[in-house]
């Protein structure tokens, strides 16, 4: 009968997965730590990396393993600068050859992530949008993410904002922001044109509006731009972007519709559906870059 | 003017759809309407891909479809065939069940005003994992796989708990490395090959086999793509960033992140052993033959670690590490029969793991939060329902005959016949890892069925109704993929072989 | 074949790529991590900026009116790291989004010490 009532206990141990129910035999619970805990040592990674020298020696032996694998890989790719090289195709042929006929654009970068290649360049302006989402996620102000301490500093830096000085600060951030905005408005605009782009146009506009930021405060930025207008210019470039390109994929997979006029390649506006892409893209970058600045300082744009 | 078939356009439907919705959610403000939106959209892309499927199945045909005005080398473009539609229409599903039946783990766990979002990451999930599946370009495949990490990681810290946090670090640095090595490989496959494009590169590289010249650089290139595409798809010794994120993160994530997001990887790697590297090359570099002995190393490993875990969440990673392996073994045999069970059982693990973690997230919450087995006691009487669903699912992952992890396991064991000198590793294996299985699945699944003194053990648990579906619809997939797996192993059969041409 | 000489681009970015991976690997401090992380990518842009240039070309905008696809270099490159900079960008936001919270609750950015407080924490 004792012994059924042991073998009892054991399996009710083993189905629950604990030695707590053990306690009548103190022995053994004791025992069977140990071993577990031996056992962990032997398999966890946790413990190669306490013993930081085996860690350290690992890691930078298999970094060096990787440095020189990859160099005798350089050792046998094609040679540097050499015009006959297997990237030198009939791909890249075409891009510049029959690029301006085809897309309008002078760019030819700005030809073919916006037109040849548009599918990726939609899926970057997602990744960018949706990790702005994300930092809204993270770091947006909510009862999980809200400490007292944190309002006062953010009280205080408000009243810095209005009431000191700061001339240097104020009187450059007056004078160049505005001039920073219209070079990168410049950048958007002219980016099948030059080099330059939605991209860089909207990290330059970007850099402006962070720099009006910080010398004014972030509460005067929201006399302009709010929370509610920066989801609606992101989203609104990205819907706008989405139906463009959705019109091109669709008309010219199907073979249908007619084709957008490419206009006088060289002039403002050509280029098709490039100009407006473009501007989308800056709007989204722009108000990204300046999204990431607000909500890092003061977790709310 | 050329003959135009309209169900060509799904694949670039369904893809934009799911961004498209994506984008739309970020107005609303009200999660209901959210999720109302996404489901809706979820459902649409069900309906096309079943209609594609058929379409595809019917003419037995594989197609490109050009993503705007310029033809393959120049432009982007999305292929699709069988197996496409097949796991579009999978996924889709799956997507469609777990996010009703998790719904009111998201209601509940995450902050109200943020819960639009979270389904934001969901719709460009769904996007993106379309994306990997459709995708001919591998620059569009690296783009997505960055959109699905974002998202991914998004999904897994929705939760706000510091616990999820550090999870998430963890995630985010692995998978990043993951996506780093494929990037540096998808470079040098550039500069070899002067192409994007997978029909384009496949050619080259078969004439780089041909004439020998950069055979070093393909060999390591093909080895960091399938490292980059073994890290974010957990294969065995890459795994450790599922334990923590799967434990912190609300239990639809975790489903949909073990059942759909490192599915997806694989159907990617298995489109580039086809579409790129060709099964010969992939053979003759012993690519092959390296994921097999990982893949028998994951289901052993996957297993011990299982057996040796205390709370329910976490086991159910380190299993998906041990199914994962079974995928990869089966990958690794490099024969169509071996394919064709990975495959299957991709279809299997991803309707088991999402419906063992909505039970498994149902009796944490009546268990009052506690995570660790020898709390669960008597979880599956005060709800009876996700106890079912957990039984079925054990059940099917231990392989039980009836179920859809029988199936798969027959066809691994039917597929070792056809690879000279596997045949032995595999069958132990395979043998061992079913023990392992049961010892690991079993407890747990009698714990939850013991009632406990002093505890409430009738059913007091309120179940929604849509869980209540989804489970059940899981069950019954569960059950429709063990008896009549017929008609879908065919469709894989003849997918693969349209893709081996 | 022996371009090892020539390659230097190359094995420059492939040195960084093994630097950024060993701070990745060796730092302990989480944005001193991320720091490897970007030391990464910014070697695989090198990488690819390497391959487009061709000797004695110009960059891809018309010049003079010229269209000759031997008188420019490969646009494809460009591209490509145009779009890998917006994403790494995104990747970095993010993940120091997430140590800022990660701070805000531990107060330190110590990997090891913090997932020693968290498994404190968990109760193990």
């Amino acid at each position: 009968m004792e012994e059924k009532k042991k073998l009892w206990k054991h399996i009710k141990a083993w189905v629950d997965g604990e030695e707590v129910i053990l306690d009548a035999d103190k022995y053994i619970i004791t025992r069977s730590k140990k071993v577990k805990k031996d056992w962990r040592r032997q398999f966890s990674v946790e413990t190669i990396k306490g013993n930081t020298k085996l860690y350290g020696f690992l890691s930078v032996a298999i970094s060096a393993l990787f440095i020189g694998i990859m160099l005798s890989v350089v050792n046998d790719l094609p040679e540097f600068g050499n015009p006959s090289n297997p990237v030198d195709n009939e791909v890249m042929e075409r891009y510049l050859e029959s690029g301006i006929e085809e897309t309008g654009a002078v760019n030819f970068v700005a030809g073919m992530i916006l037109d040849y290649r548009a599918f990726d360049t939609f899926a970057e302006a997602n990744v960018l949008f949706l990790a702005v989402m994300s930092v809204v996620l993270l770091l947006k102000k909510d009862k999980q993410n809200y400490s007292e301490k944190e309002e006062r500093e953010n009280r205080e830096d408000d009243f810095f904002d209005e009431n000191e000085k700061r001339p240097i600060l104020k009187i450059g951030g007056k004078i160049l922001a505005p001039l920073i905005i219209l070079y990168g408005i410049y950048v958007v605009l002219n980016g099948h044109l030059s080099p330059g782009g939605g991209f860089s146009g909207g990290t330059i506009i970007g850099a402006g509006l962070i720099l009006y930021a910080s010398a004014y405060g972030q509460k005067k930025m929201q006399t302009f731009f709010t929370f509610r207008t920066f989801t609606l210019i992101c989203v609104g470039g990205l819907l706008t972007y989405c139906a463009c390109k959705s019109y091109s994929f669709f008309t010219g997979a199907n073979h249908v519709g007619f084709e957008i006029p490419k206009g006088i390649p060289g002039n403002i506006l050509s280029a098709g559906f490039i100009l407006p892409l473009n501007i989308c893209v800056g709007l989204i970058v722009a108000c990204t870059m300046y999204g990431f600045y607000a909500l890092f300082t003061k977790g709310d744009i | 003017m050329e003959h135009i078939n309209w169900i060509h356009n799904i694949p670039f439907f369904s893809i934009f759809l799911a961004m498209l919705c994506g984008i739309i959610t970020a107005l609303v403000k009200n999660g209901k309407v959210a999720f109302k939106i996404h489901s809706t959209m979820v459902f649409i892309v069900f309906i096309m891909s079943v209609i594609l499927l058929l379409s595809v199945v019917k003419n037995n045909e594989i197609f490109t479809f050009m993503m705007g005005h310029f033809p393959a080398p120049w432009g982007n473009e999305l292929r699709a065939g069988p197996l496409e539609a097949l796991m579009a229409v999978t996924f889709s599903l799956v997507m469609l069940l777990t996010v009703s039946g998790g719904a009111e783990f998201v209601f509940k766990d995450v902050v109200e005003e943020k819960q639009s979002l979270y389904f934001i990451m969901l719709n460009a999930l769904f996007g993106s994992m379309l994306a990997l599946v459709y995708t001919n370009d591998i620059f569009t495949a690296y783009v997505f796989i960055e959109v699905n990490t974002i998202a991914s990681c998004a999904l897994i810290m929705a939760k706000g708990t510091p616990q999820s946090m550090v999870g998430t670090t963890h995630y985010l640095v692995i998978s990043l490395l993951g996506s780093g090595l494929f990037l540096l490989g998808l470079c040098i496959l550039y500069s070899i090959t002067g192409h994007l494009l997978f029909p384009q590169m496949k050619e080259a590289i078969l004439e780089i086999i041909k004439t020998d010249q950069y055979r070093l650089p393909l060999l390591v290139v093909t080895g960091f793509m399938f490292i980059g595409i073994a890290i974010k798809s957990a294969l065995f010794p890459f795994h450790s960033m599922l334990p923590g994120a799967y434990l912190a993160a609300i239990p639809t994530s975790s489903g949909i992140l073990s059942g759909l997001v490192l599915k997806s990887y694989i159907i990617l790697g298995i489109k580039l052993i086809y579409c790129v590297f060709s099964a010969e090359v992939m053979h003759t570099l012993k690519i092959t033959e390296v994921l097999f002995v990982f893949g028998l190393a994951g289901m052993v490993m996957g297993s011990v670690y299982a057996i040796r875990e205390r709370k329910m969440k976490r086991m159910l990673a380190y299993s998906s590490v041990a199914q994962i392996g079974y995928i990869y073994m089966g990958i690794g045999m490099g024969s169509r029969v071996g394919m064709t069970a990975a495959c299957f059982h991709i279809l299997a693990h991803a309707i088991t793991k999402t419906l063992l973690f909505l039970c498994c997230g149902s009796f944490v919450e009546n268990s009052g939060g506690k995570e660790k087995i020898y709390h669960m006691r008597g979880a599956a009487l005060r709800n009876p329902l996700a106890g079912i669903g957990y039984t079925v699912g054990a059940l099917s992952m231990i392989g039980v005959p009836l179920l859809a992890g029988f199936i798969s396991k027959i066809y691994f064991a039917t597929a070792s016949v056809y690879s000279s000198g596997k045949m032995a590793a595999v069958l132990i294996v395979l043998g061992v890892s079913m023990v392992l299985n049961a010892l690991y699945f079993l407890p747990s699944v009698i714990a939850i069925w013991t009632p406990e003194k002093g505890k409430e053990n009738k059913p007091n648990f309120s179940v929604s109704p849509l869980f209540a579906v989804s489970i059940v619809g899981f069950v019954i997939l569960n059950f429709v993929l063990g008896i009549f797996y017929r008609p879908i192993t065919r469709i894989i059969q003849m997918s693969i072989e349209l893709l081996a041409q | 074949m022996n371009h090892l000489g020539t390659n230097f681009y190359e094995a420059v970015s492939v040195i960084l790529f093994g630097i950024g991976f060993m701070n990745l690997l060796l730092q302990n401090n989480l944005i001193k991590k991320f720091i490897g992380l970007n030391i990464m990518d910014t070697a695989v842009y090198l990488f690819l900026a390497a391959k487009g240039y061709v000797m004695g070309r110009v960059a891809p905008v018309l010049t003079d009116g010229i269209i000759d696809a031997y008188y420019y270099i490969n646009p494809i490159p460009a591209g490509l790291v145009l779009t890998g900079i917006v994403v790494s960008v995104s990747v970095t936001a993010f993940s120091l989004a997430l140590v800022q919270r990660l701070y805000k609750h531990y107060g330190t950015l110590n990997m090891d010490e913090i997932m020693r407080i968290s498994r404190e924490e968990e109760g193990e």
